[in-house]
């Protein structure tokens, strides 16, 4: 237990600080590069750099890669290799807009080293009821796992702060989780996550010095999906993003396809005094955001603050949900 | 209107347990006659849980129609 407690303040420390430190040297190297884009929220011609998922690239990977020289196991490999493969489908995204099917299936893509590894149990365990034993369809929620997870986060990273906030509340809940279930090692991954997401919404909190891009919220996605499969704790994680995937269940079952998000009709509009407010629009898609501005315009703060309250209350839902994982009837 | 949400995020969680246990005590145990082949088998249990999806995905779409004209309402 020793080992597992200096391994987790280690690599947590690790994770943190790299990005803590390194974010602030990518800003000046992105703005230098003039590698920026407008803050479309914010009065003026506020440029931002972008992205800034390189830094969260180098945390997550460098904590990961320590946690492997504690723990050799295959299942923190996978959670390597499967960040480092989501991250570049971001990045190809970053650089190049893609079309809307692209980041679901090369995201699909991402689970191979999930099940070339066999780092997965086929039984889904579901609280209160048990478990229940899918072989040949478990292998197809892998490959779906990671491109919900992907997308969800990516979905919700719409005002400043909200994919690094919300990943951290999420992480912190899953790590919870997964430290009940006494999954130490994988607990531990996720704590990695957990503090490089921290380290990144210094950076990211509104108002925003830096934007992750796709590289960095498909990251975040991606590596919370792997380590919600390799943890066995696939409907926990779930629930502790419920927000993000009202979003997305809000977003298909307004425009019923999946597009690329920039080829949509901006569900909010600005008051006058740069509020946002939902858009009369009959067309256009309702978001989580929509939904909190359909009664009165909120401030981009206001927002990330309703939405950062949400992703508490789920985390909460998903620790009692594991709690409620011991108890069988 | 957070009450509402918060309200949406809480069905969603008891839809998770609910369509769990469903689909473990229910659907995973159910079985036709020794004579059919397993695979008939397979089918209707996969069709039982694409309809559970589809009651899911049916109430959850009522409850944000609701959210959402209420809001405009108001």
């Amino acid at each position: 237990m020793e080992e597992k407690i200096i391994a987790a303040i280690i690599v947590s420390a690790i994770a943190f600080f790299t990005i803590y430190v390194f974010t602030p040297i990518l800003i000046k190297f992105l703005e230098k590069r003039n590698q920026t884009v407008k803050d479309v929220n914010k009065i003026g011609n506020v440029m931002i750099p972008r992205p800034g998922g390189i830094s969260i690239f180098i945390g997550i990977v460098a904590s990961e890669i320590t946690l492997y020289f504690f723990f050799p196991i295959s299942e923190i490999l996978a959670i390597i290799i499967t960040s480092i493969l989501g991250f570049s489908v971001g990045i190809i995204d970053d650089r190049k807009v893609m079309g809307g099917w692209f980041k679901p299936v090369a995201l699909a893509f991402c689970a191979a080293p999930i099940l070339l590894l066999g780092v997965y149990d086929s039984n889904l365990d579901f609280p209160i009821f048990g478990s229940v034993k899918i072989p040949s369809l478990y292998l197809a929620l892998v490959v779906f796992m990671i491109p919900i997870t992907g997308n969800t986060l990516n979905s919700i990273d719409v005002l400043n702060g909200i994919v690094s906030g919300f990943t951290t509340i999420a992480s912190f809940a899953l790590a919870i989780s997964l430290f009940i279930l006494q999954n130490y090692e994988i607990g531990i991954a996720c704590l990695c996550l957990a503090f490089a997401s921290l380290a990144f919404y210094k950076y990211h909190k509104f108002p925003s010095r830096i934007f992750p891009g796709d590289s960095g919220s498909v990251m975040f996605g991606a590596t919370y999906g792997v380590i919600a499969i390799v943890g066995g704790v696939e409907v926990i994680a779930a629930i502790a993003i419920l927000p993000a995937i009202i979003n997305s269940f809000l977003f298909l079952s307004s425009v019923k396809k999946i597009v690329e998000h920039r080829e949509i009709k901006n569900p909010t509009l600005h008051t006058d005094d740069f509020k946002l407010k939902s858009t009369d629009d009959n067309h256009a898609p309702i978001t989580l955001v929509r939904l909190l501005v359909a009664k009165k315009p909120l401030s981009e703060k206001q927002i990330c603050n309703e939405i950062l309250k949400l992703a508490v209350f789920s985390g909460v839902l998903a620790i009692i949900t594991t709690f409620m994982m011991g108890v069988e009837i | 209107m957070e009450i509402k949400i918060y309200s949406f995020i809480s069905v969603m969680w008891i839809l998770i347990l609910i369509g769990g246990g469903i689909v473990i005590k229910l659907v995973g145990p159910f079985s036709l006659s020794e004579d059919i082949e397993p695979i008939i088998t397979s089918g209707v249990k996969v069709s039982l849980a694409i309809f559970l999806i589809f009651i899911w995905v049916f109430t959850l779409t009522k409850i944000k129609n609701w959210i959402f004209k209420s809001q405009i309402k108001s």
